[in-house]
């Protein structure tokens, strides 16, 4: 178990370097420096402020102080636009935001998915069951850029309950849509996926040897059935994890909740290249660290899993 | 000896007629099962109708998906709704330009961004997991941990990044969604290769002198097009799904073109102002296309994969 999570630490790491070796490598092939501006600046203050961001050093050294920085400080360096902030405070501003709605999605989307799926397991072929079979598959293109405006228009428009952006330090008004946008694809995935694997380990023998010795329904499906019938939903958790990060950004964009998204899209159509890059950098650690998790996680649980 | 072979003629007969001396192909045996799904078949209907749309609605319209109309522009939310009167029979935009036009635009680049993403991640997707599943060892070693890596990037911001940085244009879309479209592929292709590759026929290849090369192009990828079919007509709606995402964003195709995800995002940020019809229109052929897709996915999966014989 320790051998298989250092190796799997050794996967992670250079994953990391990778992300943030290429990252940086496209950032310095962008045509025109972070001054380049309508006015051409005078080639001694040029040269200063390349000196002051230590930009005149060659490419390799500022890789290594860049990643040197990150590892040592967790300093992403200074934003290229906006000469007061660092990269840190705008991350720092959006992360706490982002993070909330982002607990409350995947929490939803888990606990919510995973119980449609057993039940719809359990009542196979009920009306529950086409209900959870109906909403998966129409979930399937119901991205969070479709649900966002689709919501709005109900709850918004129609009904007139819920204000239609805004964060105003998260109310409960201001997260119900963002986390309904950001969950539902993801739910109605681990509905099918819990639904199709529960379906297979209740026609398992062991089932069977259990119905036989006369347990309950509720032993069987809470202490036989459920562990082994979630293994591929563990699975699917790192994907939709990503998927969620990703989605933020739609929902930062269409709500204004003020969260990274948003701060990463801005900063996309201003070309402030150091933002986008620590964001693109942090977005990947936390990638590449839920992933380790839930390697490990899965080791654990089934013993069998081993690369 | 006479009357038994009589017997068995005759037998013979019965069975030509019945259609069973007929020999059926895997292709026409996956053929005959796809058109036995109802689900898929009426996919393949509307979404061929999309496609005519997509290529054929120019024609019937005197406006094109630039052209604005100044008669209503500023006052679209009244004069743009959808009518036959001024011709705008899906409404305006909120720059009075034709929503009839600009869906049927949109719609092509949003098909084409799918086929040509799919295409690429067939092709690199299978020649990368072909040639990693059949030499095995060190090589597949080293290009699965490459994937590997590539795979736990979260891609988009990486995509994002490559926009911004070399220029919002649907060539550099094009060339994104082609970096990490042929992952998932190529390791479905490889595990299928490393299965193939101990078969009796590739022995047999090997046995007569057939170069390694050869034997992959020959033998193995023809053996894995069922599977490769399957996995493409998966992949058509994630790259449409990629592509919205991306336009929604404002990140992916520029004006004057256009495609669903960014008619999307403009009908989207309209909503509160009532024009309701600006996010429909879009939001309709979107939801109706990717359904589509997803059916006819899945019954190419029931009539090509081995597993649920």
């Amino acid at each position: 178990m320790f051998i298989f999570i250092l190796k799997r630490i050794g996967i992670a790491i250079p994953t990391l370097l990778v992300l943030i070796v290429f990252s940086f490598v496209i950032m310095k092939s962008a045509p025109g420096g972070p001054f380049t501006s309508e006015r051409p600046l005078p080639a001694q203050v040029l040269l200063n402020l390349e000196i002051k961001y230590g930009l005149d050093k060659p490419y390799h050294e500022q890789l290594i102080n860049y990643v040197v920085d990150i590892v040592t400080k967790f300093d992403f360096g200074p934003s290229f636009r906006y000469k007061d902030r660092s990269v840190n405070d705008i991350i720092a501003q959006g992360f706490p935001i982002t993070l909330t709605y982002g607990i409350w999605s995947f929490v939803l989307a888990v606990s919510v998915g995973v119980s449609l799926g057993i039940v719809a397991a359990i009542k196979h072929n009920s009306w529950i069951d086409y209900t959870a079979v109906g909403f998966s598959i129409s979930a399937q293109v119901l991205p969070n850029f479709v649900m966002a405006p689709i919501l709005v228009i109900i709850f918004t428009l129609t009904l007139g309950w819920l204000p239609g952006g805004g964060w105003n330090g998260g109310q409960w008004q201001y997260l119900v849509m963002p986390v309904i946008a950001l969950s539902t694809s993801y739910m109605a995935s681990i509905a099918r996926i819990t639904r199709s694997s529960m379906l297979e380990v209740l026609n398992s023998n062991f089932i069977r040897t259990a119905k036989a010795k006369g347990l309950s329904n509720t032993q069987i499906i809470f202490k036989h059935a459920l562990k082994p019938a979630l293994l591929p939903v563990i699975t699917y958790l790192g994907p939709a994890f990503v998927g969620m990060i990703t989605g933020s950004v739609v929902i930062d964009m269409y709500f204004s909740t003020g969260g990274i998204g948003q701060m990463f899209v801005s900063s996309a159509l201003n070309r402030d290249y150091s933002v986008i890059m620590g964001i693109t950098i942090l977005m990947g650690f936390l990638t590449i660290m839920f992933n380790l998790v839930v390697d490990i996680l899965y080791a654990w649980i089934d013993p069998k899993i081993r690369y | 000896m006479v009357f038994k072979s009589k017997k068995i003629a005759k037998m013979a007969d019965n069975m030509a007629a019945q259609g069973m001396g007929k020999s059926h192909s895997l292709w026409s045996d996956a053929r005959r099962r796809f058109f036995k799904n109802k689900a898929a078949v009426v996919s393949l209907i509307i979404l061929s109708l999309i496609i005519i749309f997509a290529f054929a609605a120019p024609y019937f319209t005197p406006w094109n998906n630039e052209e604005i109309d100044w008669a209503i522009l500023g006052s679209v939310a009244q004069d743009g709704k959808p009518s036959f009167t001024t011709k705008h029979y899906f409404g305006a935009d909120p720059l009075g330009r034709d929503l009839f036009a600009r869906v049927a635009q949109g719609s092509q680049i949003s098909l084409m961004v799918g086929i040509i993403g799919a295409g690429i991640a067939v092709i690199v997707g299978t020649l990368y997991g072909a040639i990693a599943g059949y030499f095995g060892g060190r090589l597949d070693n080293i290009m699965m941990r490459l994937v590997d890596i590539l795979m736990s990037i979260p891609y988009m911001f990486v995509l994002i990044l490559l926009l911004v940085v070399f220029g919002r244009s649907i060539e550099m879309l094009f060339v994104g969604l082609g970096l990490i479209s042929w992952l998932d592929m190529s390791r479905i292709v490889r595990g299928q290769t490393m299965v193939l590759r101990n078969k009796e026929f590739i022995e047999a290849a090997i046995a007569g002198g057939l170069n390694r090369f050869t034997i992959i192009t020959r033998h193995i990828i023809p053996n894995l097009l069922g599977i490769v079919i399957v996995y493409a007509s998966l992949l058509v709606p994630l790259m449409i799904l990629t592509e919205s995402f991306i336009s929604f964003l404002g990140l992916g195709v520029q004006e004057p073109n256009t495609s669903w995800g960014a008619l999307i995002s403009e009908g989207a940020g309209q909503v509160l102002y009532g024009t309701l019809w600006q996010l429909g229109f879009p939001l309709f052929f979107f939801v109706t296309a990717l359904f589509s897709f997803f059916f006819i996915g899945d019954g190419l999966r029931d009539a090509l994969d081995p597993k649920d014989r």
